[in-house]
């Protein structure tokens, strides 16, 4: 399959602009498809649930908390890798990145936002959610910042900021490079969006400093998302959450999936707008690489969290651990382990590693595997808390399973969307790959 | 700068509970107890709890501020029935204070652990960090049907949906004594001044509630009991409801 030959600059322009110019009825079809899906299974049931109160999920007494906020953890979590990855491959300067990173950070931005409408889901009054933001206001009322859910909030936004910025400023001179190939309305937008954008050295320079700059600053805060988000849970005093391996638990599983995801999307966008000649094995490879590293790590972890159940000698984390391993969602967790650690065991083979199909398949099972790990965090723990008098049982109601599916076609529209409007192959960074043809002495 | 250096100090020593007036603490005696349940109904009555009906019953999505819990110990021929009412601990180092990311819930200068019901948005985060699981959620916007609403207590809010609610040891008859003793003259609350709806009712006065700061009180003598032991001690949430272990003779 790599037999490509490697393509001319006229042509990265010409393959990847066509991606935005020229839209075919297929492309509409699914659009109009997932677009469909998100306004029924995600916005209707949303809209419900607003007008009944949250008694429209199957959240009960002890388990207040469901798939709403095990589903924010996975799209957080899928948002992990791409600006992560983008940004640490920009400094390590690894050349694999350049061809990639455009859609893997695009992924970021979308589940990011299909995250952030998970917590406005999750809230019982919703219509107050600005309270948790401190603005200055008349009556002195702050938030609380003592509370993780506040810094949580901070984080995420300062991702989502982060991360829209560090993409934008990447595309700018592709969005020149759309500007000088259309006509007409989009012309005028492009002109805008590319900010005037020449190509002159120094403004190539101002790109090259500003862009290693937000790389260098988008590290910590992934990071720091993530853990933040795991402190929601490990500051409860609740058995099954207390674990102070929850940060980097979360760190590692949120990247794991992410990688996974971004080899998901890779191969759908290489299928769909035959950009065979870009997206190559190299990259399927490194990723596979990194998607065994990671599973190794993820499998530690959680031999980990069983072993500090274990030895804890407490009874309250003897229940929630037994409760997890045998108890009613047990099938689910030896699913997990076999989809989260198993199965990406196989990648070891350079067979596997470098067949899209085979990848593709095991990039969508670890990524159930994951999201299974994110509902048994909530659906495991909290039924099983401290007083056996209040223990409960959570199985999620119509309205939640509805919303799960529908935002995944949120993300999808959004997805498709952003490749109507951006170039999911960077043209520039591509064109840096290749050998120059020949110089004008 | 020597006045700020003061602040700081005192900042740093907040001691609030030394400071304020009342501490507010009960007693639950379970040899007393029989479980009639007649301070979950008077809970209902006083606090405006919501009836829920069978099917929400049934979903757990019930709301009783007070609860009696049951559990039975042994195996059949010898086979006990233990009670124990559990209610909010008012614990002085509140796990559900904390993540509340407006502030909605806080420890008042009685020592009591207070929600705010107009300032929650409904993480139910509070809910989860609980312990003791005595935090109950507004599910749904429940109505009172015709003749009920006229039982309707006018000193307490009625929630809607979204809400968090728990027992507040009956703030507002606190607030009430508060006000009839300053109308008297008078500083502070006498003991047994202040009952909320469960103590009141109790047919067996398991319950005793009073100043904790007070060392004369009935409360805080009963504090000293020997029986006496706070649920769930280990996890530090220094708990403020003592209850007097169950005596039993074949033991």
């Amino acid at each position: 399959m790599s037999d490509y030959r490697e393509p001319t600059y006229a042509e990265v322009n010409r393959d990847i602009l066509r991606t935005l110019l020229e839209t075919g009825s297929r492309y509409w079809i699914v659009f109009g498809i997932t677009a469909t899906i998100a306004i029924v299974c995600f916005y209707i049931p949303w809209i419900y649930q607003w007008h009944v109160g949250l008694g429209a999920s199957g959240q009960s007494r002890s388990d207040v908390w469901g798939t709403y906020l095990s589903n924010f953890i996975f799209w957080i979590g899928l948002s992990h890798s791409g600006t992560l990855l983008s940004a640490v491959l920009h400094i390590t300067r690894s050349g694999w990145r350049k061809a990639i990173y455009r859609s893997a950070e695009a992924m970021t931005l979308f589940s990011l936002m299909t995250a952030a409408f998970f917590v406005l889901i999750h809230l019982g009054r919703v219509w107050f959610v600005h309270w948790s933001v401190p603005v200055p206001n008349q009556m002195g009322l702050w938030p609380n910042f003592r509370s993780p859910l506040l810094f949580d909030v901070m984080a995420i936004t300062t991702y989502l900021t982060a991360s829209s910025i560090f993409i934008y400023m990447g595309s700018v001179p592709d969005y020149a490079a759309v500007r000088d190939a259309s006509t007409g309305l989009r012309r005028r937008l492009y002109t805008i969006f590319s900010f005037g954008w020449r190509g002159t050295a120094r403004e190539w320079h101002t790109l090259g400093w500003a862009y290693t700059f937000f790389a260098v600053f988008v590290i910590p805060l992934a990071v720091s998302v993530h853990s933040i988000v795991s402190w929601d849970f490990a500051m409860s005093l609740v058995p099954g959450l207390h674990h102070t391996i929850f940060a980097p638990y979360f760190v590692c599983g949120a990247i794991y999936s992410g990688t996974a995801g971004i080899v998901t999307v890779m191969y759908l966008l290489r299928r769909c707008l035959n950009l065979e000649r870009y997206i190559r094995e190299i990259h399927l490879d490194n990723l596979g690489k990194l998607l065994i590293a990671l599973s190794l790590i993820w499998a530690y972890i959680n031999i980990l969290e069983l072993f500090t159940g274990w030895y804890s000698g407490s009874s309250f984390q003897y229940e929630a651990l037994t409760y997890k391993l045998f108890g009613y969602y047990a099938p689910l967790y030896w699913e997990m382990i076999l989809f989260c650690a198993f199965i990406p065991q196989l990648i070891f083979w350079k067979k596997i590693r470098s067949s899209w199909n085979i990848m593709f398949v095991i990039s969508i099972l670890i990524n159930i595997g994951m999201l299974t790990e994110r509902f048994l965090i909530v659906s495991t723990s909290l039924p099983r808390k401290f007083l056996p008098n209040a223990f409960g049982f959570y199985f999620p109601s119509l309205v939640e399973i509805s919303i799960t599916i529908g935002s995944f076609a949120l993300f999808a529209t959004l997805f498709l969307i952003f490749i109507k409007w951006t170039p999911c192959v960077s043209i520039y960074e591509v064109k840096e790959t290749l050998k120059p043809l020949r110089r004008v002495e | 700068m020597g006045k700020m250096r003061d602040k700081l100090k005192q900042y740093l020593k907040p001691g609030y509970y030394e400071k304020y007036d009342y501490h507010w603490g009960m007693t639950i005696d379970l040899d007393r107890c029989t479980g009639c349940e007649a301070c979950v109904v008077a809970c209902q009555a006083e606090n405006n709890l919501p009836i829920v009906g069978e099917k929400r019953f049934k979903e757990r999505r019930e709301i009783k501020w007070l609860r009696v819990e049951r559990y039975w110990e042994g195996e059949y021929p010898n086979i006990k029935l233990r009670f124990i009412p559990m209610l909010c601990q008012h614990c002085d180092q509140a796990p559900c204070e904390t993540p509340c990311p407006v502030a909605a819930t806080y420890h008042n200068q009685d020592g009591l652990n207070t929600q705010i019901y107009n300032r929650c948005i409904g993480t139910r985060t509070c809910a989860v960090y609980c312990p003791y699981e005595v935090r109950y959620f507004n599910w749904f916007t429940y109505k009172w049907d015709e003749p009920l609403e006229q039982q309707l207590n006018p000193d307490v809010t009625v929630r809607e949906k979204g809400v968090m609610e728990k027992c507040t040891f009956c703030i507002q008859r606190i607030r009430q004594a508060k006000d009839h003793a300053k109308d008297d003259g008078r500083r502070r609350v006498r003991d047994g001044e202040v009952t909320p709806a469960c103590v009141q009712s109790c047919p067996t006065k398991a319950m005793v509630f009073g100043d904790l700061n007070d060392p004369n009180s009935r409360v805080s003598k009963m504090y000293k009991n020997p029986r006496g032991y706070k649920v769930l001690e280990e996890l530090n949430t220094l708990p403020k409801i003592v209850y007097l272990k169950k005596a039993d003779s074949d033991v």
